[in-house]
């Protein structure tokens, strides 16, 4: 009869909430993981020409945009257009100048991300007129492009890379610590306890800026201080929360009886309280990730995150922001990936709790 | 009979989501006439009440009719409904702590009600509350208008309970198991209150119990309840010594006999003396050390295979009694187990010990970890006493200990949230018993079980204290259950041993005045310790 309980109405609606947020992170997830492979630019790419493109998925150059690199080809040959057609891929032009045009300073000269070397097809009065078969160097930039020129779609799923590593490591890091070391102090108690708990309160009163600075400072910029930095901070919460689960738990007849039984500490943790504790320090934990992206993202664009050109959401939204008078593309694609990571993942936190807590309360009814 | 009837509940059904949980449930109640339905835990006797006031969850759905003066309930708009409910028909709950606001205290909860429902003045419903306080049996009610609810005994808060719901002079009182969470002492005097209620108000009432023999001497018609049906009704006598369907004859199985007094040579197995449990109270670091003793000087002897009954009412220090002897809370005072002093022995000392002394827990739902597999929870102190075990030796076992206090072995991978109260309690004891203890401290073991669940449980701890020898210090605040059980009795009150001897001489000749009010409490609302098989008809 629990199986009848489990699909009461409001956990039947629960039931088909998980897809959405849950569905959403896996996509982004896999975006960010294998979408780089398919946008046919790096990362950190420099397109000159396509400075603050914006979004756009006819693929550029267009027509005009084709014209305009023909003739700042031909004005740096000191050379006129006799004539021009574009015909899809290439631009079939007829140049004429005093001086002979040279082939070598043909193909050297474009150092254009919207035509290619152009390939001389006919040569006449010694090569003073030259028709010009010039390629097109077709390109599509979703998203746009940054101030630099780079593709911002390529970048911005290189950022949610970042983000979501730096999100679930020092997640993981804080519940670790976080966990072993609440459970370990409310288990203990009294002395004990109350030692542990006032450290973590010394540690809470550290400024985090000022303590990232310090980090920074003493070990020069990298990676992985982001890690430790947040981690560091993370897990104090982590440990409150699995010490009043402890607390809660331990009071319990079933860790009495594994007491009776003569089950070490130790033991009584690991089988009997962190199972137990579980739900609440999932649920917490999923509330956490976005916390700890935020947190990234905040050291990020204070300029003291991810170094350039990597990029994590942070960096992107603070370039961003610097461009949003002229490109609003630039803060809107990151901060849309970045709002809605964080919006799925504080409705699946939020889920698990519900279902936590209907585990607790609707469960515990009498089976028939 | 000629007058309509005052509440008239017509083919009521209850069902969430697809399951009924009343079916059809169909009585009348006259006015001042009091009725009992009664059942199982889970039979609906619950659900009816609270749906006959619109009590019930939202998503419940309710069908059916019920009437007060020929108005339906269930579908009078919620003005009119709270015209009714509250004023006219009034509603106690189990549970005394949690039917009182925390953080208001009791004399402006009983006002609010006053001057919601009747309209009183601030002034005019305070010295109402006060009287109503009187009239429910209070003793200094001035004083005790302004205390919160904790600082009110169990009883006392079921007495405001019951102030605040005759505070508007209703004409039906529902009362939904209104002693099941009181001591047998304090339960026998609300009896009595709302049995002196009625007769001075003219009330109807309609009493909601699982326990047959404590309606008996209030209800004047018993309506039986299974699986939210009415299985049997009529007056209460003929229900009560000529009871037709077997989910009556349930409620009102005779408890064990008492136990033979068996011949004394048998070796002690433990020995406590001068056992004493004091807790620092908190006042922080500063604050001068003060101790509340809980448990008092107590010294006590049971000899192997036989059972020391221990009885008190809840706050008596039973349960940390039990925890003492088996040394999982600190004590002062030696303990002998075996003819050795446990007493100084640290963690480590007492881990090889522990598989000889078990406990088994008054909460079934508490005392099993809802994450782990029954199985799993079985063989819990295999893991700890015989480590070289294997994992599938180690299953075997715990399908053996299952299939001995007969639940299902197949099943040992399921969670407990599968099993009811009783079959829990079942587990618990598996466990207790897969060490094959020889002392195991039962601490309540069937107090939140069914009565029919009860006997069940207390027939299986005798069979297996039979065939393995078991000594048991069974604590419990039932008598029944001690007299069913012990061969000896220690009577406990505030932390103190007031009593102790031979069950015979104990229930016989209780010499102590606390035991002989005990004595009166447990026997007297059961219809009576002598008469009992003989008013069985």
């Amino acid at each position: 009869m629990s199986r009848f309980i489990l699909l009461s109405p409001a956990r039947a609606a629960l039931w088909r909430r998980i897809p959405a947020s849950a569905m959403l992170l896996v996509l982004i997830a896999l975006a960010c993981i294998f979408g780089p492979l398919f946008t046919s630019h790096p990362f950190d790419r420099v397109y000159p020409d396509y400075v603050l493109a914006p979004p756009s998925l006819e693929p550029s150059p267009n027509a005009s945009e084709a014209r305009d690199a023909v003739e700042e080809l031909a004005a740096r040959l000191g050379a006129k257009i006799v004539s021009m057609d574009s015909t899809g891929d290439s631009v079939a032009a007829k140049f004429s100048s005093d001086r002979t045009i040279d082939a070598a300073a043909l193909a050297a000269l474009p150092r254009s991300d919207r035509i290619g070397p152009p390939r001389i097809n006919s040569s006449g009065d010694g090569g003073q007129n030259v028709g010009l078969n010039i390629p097109l160097l077709r390109t599509v930039f979703p998203f746009g492009a940054d101030a630099n020129g780079r593709d911002l779609l390529t970048r911005t799923l290189i950022a949610g890379r970042v983000s979501l590593a730096v999100g679930l490591l020092a997640s993981l890091v804080a519940l670790v610590i976080g966990v072993l070391y609440g459970a370990i102090a409310g288990y203990a108690g009294g002395a004990v306890d109350a030692l542990m708990m006032r450290i973590v309160e010394i540690i809470y009163a550290l400024p985090f800026i000022f303590f990232v600075i310090v980090l920074v400072m003493v070990f020069g910029r990298h990676f992985v201080l982001i890690f430790i930095a947040i981690g560091a901070v993370e897990w104090l919460d982590m440990a409150r929360i699995a010490r009043g689960q402890t607390l809660a738990l331990k009071e319990k007849d079933y860790v009495a009886a594994a007491r009776a039984l003569g089950a070490s500490p130790a033991a009584i943790i690991r089988r009997h309280i962190l199972p137990n504790a579980s739900g609440p320090i999932i649920a917490y934990l999923t509330l956490l990730l976005p916390r700890v992206i935020l947190l990234e993202s905040f050291i990020s664009f204070l300029g003291l995150g991810v170094q350039e050109p990597l990029a994590s959401w942070g960096v992107l939204i603070a370039d961003g922001a610097r461009n949003i008078q002229g490109a609003l593309h630039l803060l809107f694609f990151p901060a849309l990936f970045l709002g809605a990571t964080l919006g799925a993942l504080q409705s699946f936190g939020q889920y698990l709790q519900a279902i936590f807590a209907d585990a607790h309360v609707g469960l515990e009814s009498e089976p028939r | 009979m000629s007058e309509p009837p005052l509440l008239e509940f017509a083919n009521l059904c209850v069902s969430y989501g697809g399951r009924r949980i009343v079916d059809e449930v169909s009585f009348t109640l006259a006015r001042g006439e009091t009725a009992a339905l009664v059942g199982a835990s889970g039979s609906g006797k619950s659900q009816t009440a609270l749906a006959a006031l619109r009590l019930l969850p939202p998503q419940v759905r309710t069908s059916g009719r019920v009437a007060f003066e020929g108005e339906d309930l269930l579908s009078l708009p919620e003005r009119r409904l709270n015209a009714i409910r509250g004023r006219r028909v009034a509603m106690i709950f189990q549970e005394p702590m949690s039917a009182l606001d925390p953080l208001f205290t009791v004399g402006s909860q009983i006002a609010a009600v006053l001057r919601l429902q009747a309209g009183f003045s601030r002034g005019q419903a305070l010295t109402r509350a006060a009287e109503l306080l009187d009239l429910v049996g209070i003793d200094a009610p001035k004083e005790r208008l302004s205390a919160f609810p904790h600082q009110l005994s169990g009883g006392q808060r079921q007495r405001v309970s019951i102030a605040m719901a005759i505070a508007c002079e209703p004409d039906a009182l529902i009362a939904d198991e209104p002693t099941t969470a009181l001591d047998v002492t304090v339960a026998a005097r609300i009896l009595d209150l709302l049995g002196e209620l009625r007769a001075r108000l003219g009330l109807a009432m309609i009493f909601i119990s699982h326990d047959l023999q404590l309606v008996r001497r209030l209800a004047s018609r018993v309506y039986v309840m299974d699986a939210g049906r009415i299985v049997e009704a009529g007056a209460t006598e003929a229900v009560f010594c000529n009871p037709q369907h077997s989910a009556t004859q349930g409620l009102i199985v005779a408890a064990p006999s008492p136990r033979a007094r068996r011949p004394d040579p048998a070796p002690e197995i433990l020995r406590a003396e001068n056992l004493s449990v004091a807790y620092r109270r908190r006042g922080g670091w500063f604050a001068g050390r003060s101790e509340v003793k809980v448990l008092d000087a107590v010294t006590l002897s049971l000899k192997r295979g036989r059972t020391l009954g221990v009885v008190g009412e809840s706050g008596a220090g039973k349960s940390t009694l039990g925890r003492a002897i088996l040394r999982l809370v600190p004590a002062s005072g030696a303990i002998c187990f075996e003819g050795r002093d446990i007493g100084g022995l640290d963690e480590t000392g007492m881990r090889p010990l522990r598989r000889a002394m078990q406990m088994v827990f008054q909460d079934p739902y508490g005392a099993l970890s809802p994450r782990m597999r029954i199985g799993d929870i079985v063989s819990e102190g295999l893991l700890i006493h015989e480590p070289a075990l294997s994992r599938r030796a180690r299953d075997g076992r715990a399908a053996q200990a299952l299939e001995e206090v007969s639940i299902d072995p197949a099943r040992r991978d399921r969670r407990p949230r599968e099993f009811s109260g009783g079959q829990r309690q079942r587990i618990a004891i598996a466990r207790a018993m897969i060490l094959r203890p020889r002392l195991v401290v039962l601490d309540e073991p069937t107090s939140a079980l069914d009565r029919a669940t009860q006997m069940d449980i207390l027939r299986l701890l005798r069979d297996l204290q039979e065939a393995h020898g078991l000594a048991y210090v069974l604590i419990s605040h039932d008598l029944k259950t001690i007299e069913a059980m012990a061969d000896d009795i220690a009577v406990m009150k505030n932390g103190c041993i007031v009593e102790q001897g031979p069950a015979a001489q104990i229930l016989g000749s209780p010499r102590d005045p606390y035991t002989r009010s005990l004595m009166q409490a447990a026997f007297d609302t059961h219809g009576g310790r002598q008469d009992f098989s003989s008013r069985r008809c």
